[in-house]
């Protein structure tokens, strides 16, 4: 087996994509209409939030995607920064828009859920606070990135900018546990305590949870699926571009 | 085959319908993306070799 290495090549990373984004794509959808038919149609009401819960099975998987996409986004960044490979901070570009959707879906799920349940669409709780900033950092990002015509320059600045915003990615997954208060809950699916069952604290049922890990597969699936497309995308652009700068010049 | 979602229904319905129309749209135009990308390299590509 070879070195990961290999794939700072952008022609060795652009035919492997190629080879392995059918089946991921496949998969991804198996698993997202899997997780969603089921948890939809064949789950009951919770006794406390009736018919919401079912809201779950979106709200979760976008928080988590939302959060994790930032940090797959740091190591490609940190990737770029320490060792100069264009295929890696390309990927973290081609993932941006992905998590700008992903927390824009959660943000929302979440309003909507939160109204019925706490009686208001928003509140300025740590956790959700923390997630706004992260949204407003993908999208910084994202204008960064499109403002910059040095690819260098900008693949430079959006790094840091990553680097920076991490805090946000971290608060909005442990900001109930540093501030303890708010209207947001802790973790009760994504727990080790939770999914051992070695706590006593509230978890998700497991007539919910196993749809819920079905859907959250799924998304991860579908983002790794986009992240080969949007980055073999990214690799076109710019091999595009330079022969064009060369037809220019001849 | 509808389930009885009472009176959260608007609720539960726009969640999945505004979730289900982002990830769509994503995909799409991912994949809208991608073959233009390919198109103009291809382009590019076939005039630099003649």
């Amino acid at each position: 087996m070879g070195s990961i290495w290999e794939y700072a090549n952008p022609v060795k990373f652009s035919r492997t994509a190629t080879l392995l984004l059918p089946w991921v794509s496949i998969l991804a959808a198996i698993s997202l209409v899997t997780g969603l038919v089921w948890g939809f149609f064949f789950t009951p009401e919770d006794f406390r939030q009736g018919s919401t819960v079912k809201i779950i099975y979106l709200h979760v998987p976008s928080a988590l995607m939302a959060i994790n996409v930032w940090f797959m986004m740091l190591v490609t960044s940190l990737i770029w920064l320490i060792r100069r490979h264009h295929v890696s901070v390309l990927a973290a570009k081609a993932a941006a828009p992905v998590g700008v959707i992903m927390t824009l879906i959660a943000l929302a799920t979440g309003a909507i859920w939160g109204q019925p349940m706490w009686g208001t669409w928003w509140v300025w709780d740590p956790r959700l606070t923390a997630f706004l900033i992260l949204f407003l950092f993908y999208l910084g990002y994202i204008a960064l990135w499109e403002a910059i015509d040095n690819p260098d320059t900008a693949a430079d600045l959006t790094s840091v900018l990553c680097i920076v915003g991490s805090v946000f990615a971290l608060l909005s997954r442990y900001a109930v546990n540093f501030w303890n208060q708010g209207l947001h809950q802790g973790a009760s699916v994504m727990r080790a305590g939770a999914v051992t069952g070695a706590d006593t604290q509230e978890k998700v049922s497991n007539i919910f949870f196993y749809p819920l890990l079905l859907c959250i597969i799924g998304f991860v699936l579908l983002f790794v699926a986009l992240v080969f497309l949007r980055t073999r995308t990214e690799i076109h652009k710019r091999r595009t571009k330079a022969l064009l700068a060369r037809e220019r010049l001849g | 085959m509808m389930p009885e979602l009472g009176k959260y229904a608007a609720e539960v319905m726009s969640a999945y319908a505004a979730s289900l129309f982002l990830l769509i749209a994503m995909v799409l135009l991912s994949v809208r993306s991608a073959r233009k990308a390919r198109a103009e390299l291809a382009a590019a590509e076939a005039r630099k070799n003649g």
